[in-house]
């Protein structure tokens, strides 16, 4: 598989240039030239009237395994309690699931797990359970053991996990050991119609350029996907499904690392990932103290505070508050954004919101253009109005 | 214009100014507001190498001289004139010990200042003795193994934080001028402590205090070069660190500069950016001939004493003159072009206007300064050179 | 200790703009920077070079451009650097990409500890540095904001997870990601620029990784870029007019109408 420019037939027309969604293209002395990073897209190859630009098809890839069936989702918990992001990869995986018509398995490790039942009533039909002590630590090494050994017996052909720390730290080495591809981040999921392969789409460049990605060859096809990009569905409690106890073998899945112990230091009172309502400042809050204000609205509106980038990298707020490519994903219902401009990084982050409300005395800042409603003013005297407003109520 | 700068040169020049976007564009408005002593940028520029560039390479040094000095001191000062003059200073108080200490004191102290490790500083003016530096009192009393000092420095730049001090006292009171003497003596001697720190109009990143010695014993082997031979290592020094305050002030001007065209030509009044305005084009293009003008002799000027000229004491104070009276007056253009936001905090302008002024008062206020040149022009005549 | 750090040139994503016309990137005046999380990865390799004693080499796969890459992280600490620079290596998935770095880590023979940064600014994928850790068959640690001490074969390290920090213990060789919080890189020294000048850094094409023409590259890749587009943001939102108090007013109710927030 290649690029080939066929210099002869070039008439450096440039019509080719714009099509390049990366910018690789340029002309030189009336003749196309390709840059590094070409991603054999085939967009110029159907911008060129002059057959001059040939993407060499990879040689038809071998059908991978038939024998690979059904969908997968891995089930994160914490401390027995499972993360909702393994509800909301539920939701997708069943819809996966039924346009191939498979099953849709839940696999889920960890120790006093009683959630089953709940898993199967938001859509599985197998929930594969791995319980023991030693799974509620250490969890990267017996984890990518575990996960291989379940996969290389079962074969599914599509393996799910939330891209939380865990999942995006162990579930790459799953894929590696399997030698199969990994999309990372994805925010959408579909079935091709008429390949039955799994469209994976991902945000890349920063979230400037949306990619869809296929695993054509290898199997299981494995995405990870952030909390918060599917919603969570409607359990259903009639639901049947099976519950599999798988063994922990001690001797075959053992952990090289060590977990020593744990330092807790979310200090908010509501999880930024799990809040109803965000409260979040920018470079706009202009310091540290000013970010009192936000958590005084936040206070009276029962919110969570996040932050953009800006305010962490000088130290105003901790990172645990960061909402954005490099932070947290979260979709409240309600988002208020207080003197963040809205670059496509933390937009990245927050924008599936259900509403956003953007406060910010830029009328030109690209947050009006995801928020629902936008005052266009000094955060210093509006976010005071609201917070009196709110609290005369 | 092309100053046809070698590699090394070049690249100081380039990572000098990486260091003043990267490490001081962002913390230039809260040093000067909290008046702090950049130690975060002081370690950067040790880390950097770039107190290596005026140590010889057998001290650990990199084996630059003069013009390398300015190079790196206009880059700082053009995004603050105040880490500039904290850097430029530890220069100042390595240069006695360069020129005329003894192998063993070049060998104790040179390589901690070329790896930053430790900064230094010179000590001269006192109360009574600013202008006129024969006034001093500070005293060095011989006693058996060396000697014992007294007295108080005044507006000692890097004073508190830098740990070796060249320090200018009498040895001889009989002797007035004839009578100084050098010595060096290290932060925590006893008997040595520091005194006031200063508020200042401008370049408050930097430290500008009090010296106290109270019987302060110095080990007889840290007088540099001989008693009697301290107004004479003080004339060779400030002689070669004139053009460093040239290229401090060119530095500024050239941040001035740059900030006044960004301005003019974003800020739209009467429907055009006022770039536009004639009278504004008049004052960036005199304000630019002037600063290339200082830049131009504050150059010529170092690498005249780098190429090993014996005499340079006239040159030196024009350089200092011409670029110090440049960057005041560059800065007083550029907050004028400015506006009333140049006049606000919130803008850096007021701030390099601030800065400014300091460069024609100290190491030889202007006018000292053009009465020295006009002596020398005197001599000169009268020698019918 | 032998430390690898493996980096990437990336270009500086600061100065991405789309062109409104035809909605692609503009590449103009974009210059290639060094992935901004791979400089806190070899800031680490050069901290712990210091506090154990040892040598820093760093790895870039790219093309021969990524040169450039490999002399700036010279002057700013590495002791070597190695390019693995092949046309067989283009288009390269984070299957085929830690493949390549494997087999160059396993050409250098000594190892004890591989730092990545976490993700690249490009890509932001974060595969690269566990599927490495796999291929190499060694242990793996993400997210490490502070490497507490390194003793008799072992490390202990702290590193980020969603709702605090883990100390974790892990037996070398092995191979870490860094978070930005870990420390703050240096900028270039003078000498460490002159040394970058005259480097010699090798490249180390897929004859002498001695790899399979089909794990490498595009051909060694498992996953398929079959289509890009640009994020569509629809403007449908509201700009509230009125004064402070009627924007207010008028936000609160909006919000009530629609349940989001509760009240009279």
């Amino acid at each position: 598989m290649g690029i080939q420019i066929d210099l002869d037939k070039c008439v450096g027309c440039g019509e080719c240039l714009s099509s390049c969604p990366f910018g690789l293209l340029e002309i030189i002395a009336e003749k196309v030239y390709l840059r590094e990073g070409c991603t054999f897209c085939g967009a110029c190859q159907e911008a060129c009237d002059y057959q001059a630009i040939l993407i060499e098809a990879a040689a038809e890839a071998p059908a991978a395994g038939d024998s690979y069936r059904g969908v997968w989702v891995f089930a994160e918990q914490r401390n027995g309690k499972l993360k909702s992001v393994a509800y909301e990869l539920l939701s997708r995986g069943r819809q996966l699931a039924d346009t191939l018509g498979t099953e849709l398995c839940v696999i889920c490790f960890g120790h006093g797990i009683n959630e089953a039942q709940q898993l199967i009533a938001y859509g599985a039909d197998k929930v594969y359970l791995m319980d023991a002590p030693a799974l509620s630590s250490n969890q990267d090494d017996l984890y990518t053991k575990g996960l291989v050994e379940l996969i290389e017996k079962y074969k599914p052909e599509i393996v799910i996990a939330g891209a939380t720390s865990l999942g995006r730290s162990f579930i790459p080495r799953v894929a590696a050991i399997l030698k199969t591809g990994l999309t990372a981040d994805c925010t959408g999921l579909e079935i091709d119609p008429e390949t039955g392969l799994l469209l994976q789409t991902r945000p890349t460049f920063g979230g400037n350029i949306m990619a869809t990605i296929i695993c054509q060859t290898k199997r299981p096809q494995m995405s990870t996907v952030r909390p918060r990009v599917f919603k969570k569905g409607t359990p259903d409690g009639r639901r049947k499904g099976q519950v599999i106890r798988v063994d922990f073998n001690k001797q075959r899945i053992t952990s090289r690392t060590k977990l020593l112990s744990f330092i807790d230091d979310i200090i908010e009172a509501v999880k930024l990932e799990d809040a109803n309502i965000i409260v979040s400042g920018g470079r706009g809050v202009g310091k540290a103290e000013n970010f009192q204000l936000l958590e005084e609205l936040a206070g009276v509106m029962g919110a969570a505070l996040g932050s953009s980038r800006p305010p962490v990298d000088d130290g105003w707020v901790p990172y645990s508050h960061q909402v954005g490519q490099t932070g947290k994903t979260v979709c409240p219902k309600l988002y208020i954004a207080c003197g963040i401009s809205g670059a496509v990084q933390h937009l990245a982050g927050m924008q599936t919101s259900d509403t956003i409300v953007a406060i910010n005395n830029d009328p030109d800042a690209p947050i009006f253009e995801v928020a629902s409603y936008g005052i266009v003013g000094d955060l210093f005297k509006v976010v005071p109005m609201l917070i009196k407003k709110l609290k005369n109520d | 214009m092309e100053y046809f700068l070698n590699e090394q040169q070049k690249t100081l020049k380039s990572l000098a100014r990486r260091i003043a976007e990267e490490r001081i564009l962002p913390v230039r408005a809260e040093l000067d507001e909290r008046e702090e002593f950049p130690w975060g940028i002081m370690k950067d520029l040790a880390e950097a190498d770039i107190f290596r560039i005026f140590i010889p390479e057998e001290y650990e040094g990199l084996g630059g001289g003069c013009f390398e000095l300015c190079l790196a001191v206009e880059e700082l000062s053009r995004v603050c004139s105040g880490v500039a003059v904290s850097y430029a200073a530890s220069a100042l108080g390595s240069f006695p010990l360069l020129e005329y200490g003894t192998e063993e004191q070049k060998q104790k102290y040179l390589p901690d200042i070329a790896s930053g490790k430790r900064l230094a500083a010179f000590a001269l003016t006192e109360p009574t003795a600013g202008s006129d530096a024969s006034a001093i009192k500070t005293t060095a009393e011989r006693v058996k193994g060396g000697y014992v000092i007294n007295g108080t420095k005044q507006f000692i730049t890097n004073g508190g934080e830098a740990e070796i001090y060249t320090v200018i006292a009498l040895t001889d009171k009989a002797r007035g001028a004839r009578g100084a003497s050098a010595f060096l003596v290290e932060k925590d001697t006893p008997g040595f402590s520091f005194g006031k720190k200063e508020k200042k109009m401008g370049i408050r990143a930097s430290s500008t205090r009090e010296l106290v010695f109270r019987n302060c014993l110095v080990p007889e082997e840290n007088i540099i070069g001989k008693e009697g031979m301290g107004f004479i290592v003080t004339l060779r020094l400030l002689d070669r660190s004139r053009p460093g305050i040239g290229a401090q002030a060119v530095g500024l001007a050239q941040g001035a500069l740059e900030a006044a065209v960004d301005y003019a030509r974003k800020r739209i009044q009467f429907g055009h950016p006022i770039i536009s305005l004639p009278v504004v084009q008049n004052m960036l293009a005199d304000m630019a001939t002037n600063v290339e003008a200082a830049r131009a002799l504050t150059y010529a000027v170092a690498r005249t004493i780098d190429s090993g000229a014996k005499k340079f004491t006239e040159e030196a104070a024009m350089a200092k003159v011409f670029a110090s009276d440049t960057a005041m007056k560059v800065a007083t253009d550029a907050v004028q072009i400015f506006g009333g936001v140049g006049y606000m905090r919130d803008y850096p302008i007021e701030k390099m206007m601030r800065d400014a002024k300091i460069t024609q008062i100290y190491e030889g206020s202007n006018e000292v300064l053009r009465s020295t040149i006009a002596f020398e022009l005197r001599k000169r005549k009268a020698r019918r050179e | 200790m032998n430390i690898v750090v493996c980096l990437k040139q990336v270009p500086g994503t600061t100065k991405v703009n789309i062109d409104p016309q035809t909605n692609t990137l503009v590449r103009q005046g974009i210059k290639n920077i060094v992935n901004p999380f791979d400089t806190y990865a070899l800031e680490e390799g050069v901290r712990i070079k210091e506090r154990y004693e040892g040598k820093v080499t760093a790895i870039s796969m790219g093309p021969p451009q990524a040169e450039e890459a490999l002399r700036e992280v010279i002057s700013t600490g590495a002791d070597e650097a190695i390019l693995l620079s092949d046309s067989a290596f283009a288009g390269a998935d984070t299957l085929a990409t830690s493949h390549t770095l494997a087999r160059a880590i396993n050409k250098l023979k000594q190892y004890d500890i591989i730092i990545c940064g976490r993700q690249t600014i490009d890509g932001d994928t974060g595969q690269v540095g566990p599927e490495l850790a796999e291929m190499l068959g060694i242990p793996f640690v993400a997210y490490v904001s502070k490497i507490e001490e390194i003793d008799n074969g072992y490390m202990r390290v702290k590193r980020m997870v969603e709702d605090g920090h883990e100390v974790i213990e892990t037996p070398l060789p092995t191979v870490i990601t860094v978070v930005k919080e870990i420390n703050v890189p240096r900028l270039p020294s003078l000498r460490g620029l002159a040394k970058a000048r005259s480097a010699v850094i090798p490249i180390w094409t897929a004859q002498e990784l001695g790899v399979d023409k089909n794990m490498v590259g595009l051909s060694g890749s498992a996953t398929r870029v079959i289509r890009v587009f640009f994020p569509q943001r629809v403007h449908h939102g509201e700009i509230l007019q009125g004064d402070l108090e009627s924007q207010a007013n008028s936000l609160i109710d909006k919000l009530r109408e629609a349940k989001i927030i509760s009240g009279s």
